[in-house]
């Protein structure tokens, strides 16, 4: 039983390790600030959970602390990622950014 | 709201105290009584602004609501995430960003809050603004740009079970 889990959970840790390797490269090959937010905020949650849910499976016991790092994760990770965008929108980044449409930018006139 | 205010202290206590209880991992009873008198203390202190914890319904069906959401939102997550990978790792990066507007039914604030905490942890999509019912989301690959198609296709899903459980 105790192998079966070590197994899993070394499975699901390199499984996590890869979605946040394939999350830094796109904070790389993304063009513009907003996409580079999406790639590098935002697709690591599968990864950081992944990453959990293997350390749970090594170490049952912490299970508990593990849940609570998610589930904090869960709740600061969309507030982050939601007020850099805000900001960068705000202050004007949004005219170097490759977007084809920017419905924001057309209801305040492009000022805000 | 009379009940409210009786509701979302004693909301707030619950969601303080079980905090408590996960991250101690113990029933001692010193740490109990701890616990238990700074939950109280906080949730005393913080009574007139605990509001948000008393808007989602306290029914079986709203319970199930929530189970329910979460599982689909794991599943929205998995989808989108591999999505997203996959768009990095392939050579010709094929993405199309915007920002579009969508517009939610949901009316009390910590539904929609929880509807753009859902919608950013997403990948894909990233609430940028949220004005009263409309949201503007920054899309990673833009589909459509019409208010009606972009919000069954990015809020729907999430609005059906959060409509359950915020009314």
């Amino acid at each position: 039983m105790g192998i079966i889990l070590d197994v899993i959970g070394g499975l699901l840790l390199i499984g996590g390790a890869s979605f946040l390797v394939v999350c830094g490269l796109g904070l790389i090959r993304m063009p513009d600030l907003f996409t580079r937010i999406q790639a590098g905020t935002k697709a690591t949650t599968l990864g950081t959970l992944l990453t959990l849910v293997g350390a749970t499976c090594l170490r049952p016991e912490w299970g508990i602390e593990l849940l609570l790092i998610g589930l904090f994760t869960f709740f600061t990770n969309p507030l982050s990622s939601h007020v850099l965008a805000r900001a960068a929108h705000r202050s004007g980044v949004r005219k170097l950014s490759t977007m084809k449409v920017d419905r924001l930018a057309e209801d305040t006139g492009g000022e805000s | 709201m009379i009940i409210n205010k009786v509701r979302a202290p004693i909301a707030l206590f619950a969601v303080l105290f079980t905090l408590w209880l996960l991250l101690s991992g113990t029933l001692a009873i010193d740490v109990l009584a701890i616990g238990l008198l700074v939950s109280f203390a906080i949730a005393f202190l913080l009574r007139d602004s605990s509001v948000l914890y008393a808007e989602p319904h306290p029914t079986p069906i709203a319970f199930l609501a929530v189970v329910l959401y979460f599982f689909y939102f794991l599943k929205e997550l998995v989808k989108s995430n591999i999505m997203v990978a996959g768009i990095v790792l392939t050579p010709s990066m094929p993405i199309n960003p915007g920002i579009v507007k969508v517009r939610t039914r949901l009316k009390s604030r910590s539904g929609r809050l929880l509807l753009a905490n859902s919608i950013t942890l997403t990948p894909g999509t990233l609430t940028v603004e949220l004005r009263d019912e409309w949201l503007y989301i920054h899309w990673i690959t833009v589909e459509s740009t019409d208010i009606d198609v972009v919000t069954a296709r990015i809020v729907a899903g999430f609005e059906r079970y959060l409509e359950v459980i915020y009314g």
